[in-house]
């Protein structure tokens, strides 16, 4: 299990699990960190690196295993005993606190105090002192952190890992938002502690930067550690083969006949699209019948491509066009509507999605009120009509129509979620990581039921961060980087390796197809 | 010259407050037959130090993202109280004010308790404790009475070398022995920060249910100060339902107009404190222009509606429309 152990563990994790509901986030999980090394994590999305990290730094429990430092067992409670401890961490998403300053930021699990008040003088050197350990002294300390850019944002969050003098730091996606430059700074900066003998987890998807960096690789897959392995041992496209493995565990149906019917325009379309610095010239076209998947690491402008498709984004620049003719789409309430009858299933159904604590029926008829009111009055019959339908042809699996949607799975919220929308027939169907913590099972269901609608005529955007999915479902797929559409696959050509590579923007040996 | 601006940033909200009153005041007093003299700012520091302490009491739990409408409630309480025992010798009454501070404390610490064990939501926990405490209040005066130490009522509601008003003396001394002690502590830092993001704020190992739980006492508190300036004022004691709610609502607008965030995180409870002025002026401005008593309700809202409208401009420059929401 261990890679060359040149000097003791700082860290062992033997036999770690944690489920979230009935999904198994970390399974057996075997980790040994070593001090004066740099230690990669590599997996795909959802392979367990981010349950790992997080219950590496106190912030959720494991259901089993054990956790030693210093081979003394331990178990944290709160982010602020990992801390305790000598784990610093540098979260994916930012525990950053907006509203109030750099140096507030930097030192706020431990402020310097004097006559029990903090001590503000001391506050702003500790602050200068721990920008300038992360290469980071451009950042004012008295500057509100919810009026920084993002990749500042991202260097106070190293600053305040490296402010609490951490024994281990871990680092999840932490270059994610930053310019090179930056980058180039941070990589100096960790090179430096690890010769000061800190134990470093580095977790990214960038395989360039862990080539760079790295000197031990540990590879997740389906929440198992899979293979440890000295950096530069093993080739881009081996690690590759290691991160997808060889288990096909989905059942797909099997997919649609490919053209649409020549001459008819496509359904939708879009030219030249661009919203600020995130969706840059990003052009699509769906026909009927066809499901078309947005592939890439997850937050390349995936989900925004689909809100401004969807009219929640206002300064969008570029064309829409839906059935060939422009189509000026300024918000939901008038994408839903004829001539556009777009959905958008969203990603967080319990906040964009659905009203949790309301019935199941009231739920389901929110969308369609106008579709069974005649001149503001419900038409009841025709409602309970149209809602049973929708239970029956979705298997909705509930103990009524009255029982509070916050009382199904998540799957049967799911479905609920896309019942709603589906009573409204819609013609584009725009969807959001559908399946995300969502039982096997259910998941199949849903894959039956996207290639019924698109059967039926539907045009559908199918954005999902599991590349099984993107495989077993798209007739094409947009591979999306840094928000611009970086590559197109159609066919044969949509695999996991494909995939993959074209998300980390790698070429990984296999030919390139002219896009 | 950097350092400069970051303090206006910081500042923000309490100095558009501050502008707001001041130029509310400045009409007033100009309109105002007697003009800019002692007895003016006399009169209308009194009116408005009552606002003011319960509006700080408002910011304290609105800076860690929750609202307290029992606040007005607390305040009738600790009046009806003090009514009783802010009497007698200087030892009784000294005693007699400690006992009705602490009680406005504990009225504090029981809505942090429900809010921050009992998971129960701000807004509904304070409607029931707000109740109670107007109840025990109407238990303790059934009818308007009782009488409170008129010495000590006359010291702090009078003048300081014939010019400054003591009451403004004494707010300002809850200044600096409440409200700057407690935004410089680690609690206090630990409110902020669970207001404006309370995950961000777990994440980084804050002490978030200490934070709030001072909050909401110290809430307790200034609204008692509050009850018993209340009582140095009138020199009685009145269980006034209307009164109580009325203060709540105003605490609201007022830290408001003093720039404190309803979403929690940002913002002073001096800023409150002139939003509580500003609030106070809207009434005075309209005696001061001889508007028909009629009409007075109706105008003061539409001043306060144009009042509050300013702080939300910065709601216009979004583009992502799903911002609106957060």
């Amino acid at each position: 299990m261990s890679a060359a152990g040149i000097s003791a563990p700082l860290f062992r994790m033997e036999g770690v699990s944690r489920r979230y509901g009935g999904v198994r986030a970390l399974e057996n999980a075997h980790l040994e960190v070593v001090p004066g090394r740099i230690h990669a994590i590599l997996g795909e999305n959802g392979a367990g690196k981010s349950t790992l990290i997080k219950i590496m730094a106190g912030v959720v429990a494991p259901d089993e295993g054990r956790m030693l430092l210093d081979g003394r067992e331990v178990t944290f409670r709160s982010p602020a005993e990992a801390a305790a401890a000598g784990i610093a961490c540098v979260f994916q998403e930012l525990s950053l606190i907006p509203d109030l300053s750099v140096a507030d930021n930097i030192v706020i699990s431990n402020p310097p105090r004097r006559f029990g008040m903090i001590d503000r003088r001391a506050q702003r050197a500790l602050a200068q002192e721990a920008l300038l350990r992360a290469g980071a002294d451009d950042i004012h300390p008295r500057a509100a952190v919810k009026d920084l850019p993002l990749s500042r944002r991202q260097m106070v969050e190293i600053a305040k890992a490296l402010a609490l003098k951490p024994r281990a730091l871990i680092l999840d996606e932490a270059t994610s938002a930053l310019t090179a430059g930056d980058v180039a700074k941070v990589f100096a900066v960790l090179r430096r502690l690890r010769d000061e003998g800190l134990a470093i987890l580095y977790i990214s998807h960038r395989m360039q930067e862990i080539a760079e960096l790295a000197d031990t690789c540990t590879v997740f897959r389906n929440g198992r550690n899979v293979a440890t392995f000295a950096a530069g041992s093993r080739s881009n496209s081996e690690i590759v083969e290691m991160m997808i493995g060889r288990e096909y565990s989905h059942v797909f149906p099997p997919k649609g006949k490919p053209a649409a019917a020549p001459g008819k325009p496509p359904v939708l379309e879009c030219r030249n699209l661009g919203w600020t610095d995130r969706l840059r010239d990003v052009s699509l076209a769906v026909g009927e019948g066809e499901v078309v998947g947005l592939g890439g690491l997850e937050g390349q402008g995936q989900r925004l491509l689909l809100l401004a498709l969807f009219g929640v984004l206002r300064g969008v620049t570029g064309s829409v066009l839906v059935d060939g003719r422009p189509a000026a789409i300024s918000s939901p309430a008038e994408a839903r509507e004829r001539p556009f009858s777009m959905a958008l299933i969203p990603e967080d159904r319990k906040t964009e999605g659905l009203m949790l604590p309301m019935t199941v029926r009231e739920n389901l008829s929110f969308a369609a009120l106008d579709h069974v009111a005649r001149g503001g009055i419900i038409d009841r019959r025709k409602e309970e009509q149209l809602i049973d339908d929708m239970v029956r042809l979705l298997e909705i699996k509930t103990a009524g129509l009255d029982v509070p949607v916050a009382a199904l799975s998540g799957g049967n919220q799911q479905k609920v979620v896309l019942a709603k929308w589906l009573m409204r027939r819609p013609r584009i169907i725009l969807l959001n990581d559908p399946t995300r913590g969502i039982d096997v099972g259910t998941k199949q269901e849903l894959y039956r039921l996207l290639r019924r609608l698109a059967e039926t005529g539907a045009a559908i955007i199918f954005y999902s961060t599991d590349y099984d999915e993107l495989v077993g479902c798209c007739d094409r797929v947009l591979v999306l980087y840094d928000g611009r559409v970086i590559r197109e696959l159609a066919g044969d050509e949509i695999n996991e390796r494909a995939l993959i590579a074209s998300a980390l923007n790698v070429g990984d040996g296999q030919a390139e197809t002219a896009a | 010259m950097n350092e400069w601006r970051y303090w206006l940033g910081e500042q923000r909200g309490t100095l558009t407050g501050l502008a707001i009153f001041l130029a509310m005041f400045a009409v007033y007093v100009a309109n105002h037959p007697a003009g800019f003299t002692a007895n003016v700012v006399h009169t209308a520091a009194n009116k408005g130090v009552l606002l003011a302490f319960v509006a700080m009491a408002q910011a304290l739990v609105v800076i860690t993202a929750g609202i307290d409408l029992s606040v007005g409630m607390i305040f009738v309480l600790t009046n009806c109280l003090a009514s009783w025992i802010v009497v007698g010798a200087a030892l009784p009454t000294a005693l007699g004010a400690a006992a009705v501070l602490v009680v406005g404390a504990l009225c504090g610490a029981l809505n942090g308790l429900l809010v921050i064990y009992g998971r129960l939501q701000p807004i509904v926990a304070t409607i029931a404790t707000g109740a109670i405490y107007f109840g025990l209040a109407l238990l303790l005066r059934p009818y308007p009475g009782g009488s409170v130490n008129e010495a000590l009522a006359d010291a702090l509601t009078g003048r300081f070398f014939g010019v400054i008003p003591s009451s403004l003396v004494a707010l300002a001394a809850v200044v600096l022995v409440v409200w700057l002690p407690f935004r410089r502590s680690v609690i206090g830092r630990a409110a902020y920060a669970a207001g404006s993001s309370e995950q961000a704020a777990f994440m980084s190992g804050v002490p978030i249910r200490r934070g709030k739980f001072m909050a909401y006492l110290l809430g307790g508190l200034l609204a008692g100060m509050g009850g018993l300036f209340l009582t140095f004022f009138t020199y009685t004691g009145e269980a006034a339902y209307a009164s109580g709610s009325a203060y709540t609502l105003w605490s609201i607008a007022a830290v408001v107009l003093g720039g404190v965030s309803l979403y929690g995180g940002r913002g002073s409870a001096v800023g409150a404190i002139f939003g509580a002025f500003a609030a106070r002026t809207t009434g005075d401005m309209l005696f001061a222009f001889d508007v028909d008593p009629l009409w007075q309700p109706l105008l003061q809202g539409i001043v306060l509606m144009i009042a509050v409208s300013i702080g939300s401009l910065a709601l216009l420059r979004v583009r992502n429309r799903l911002d609106w929401f957060q």
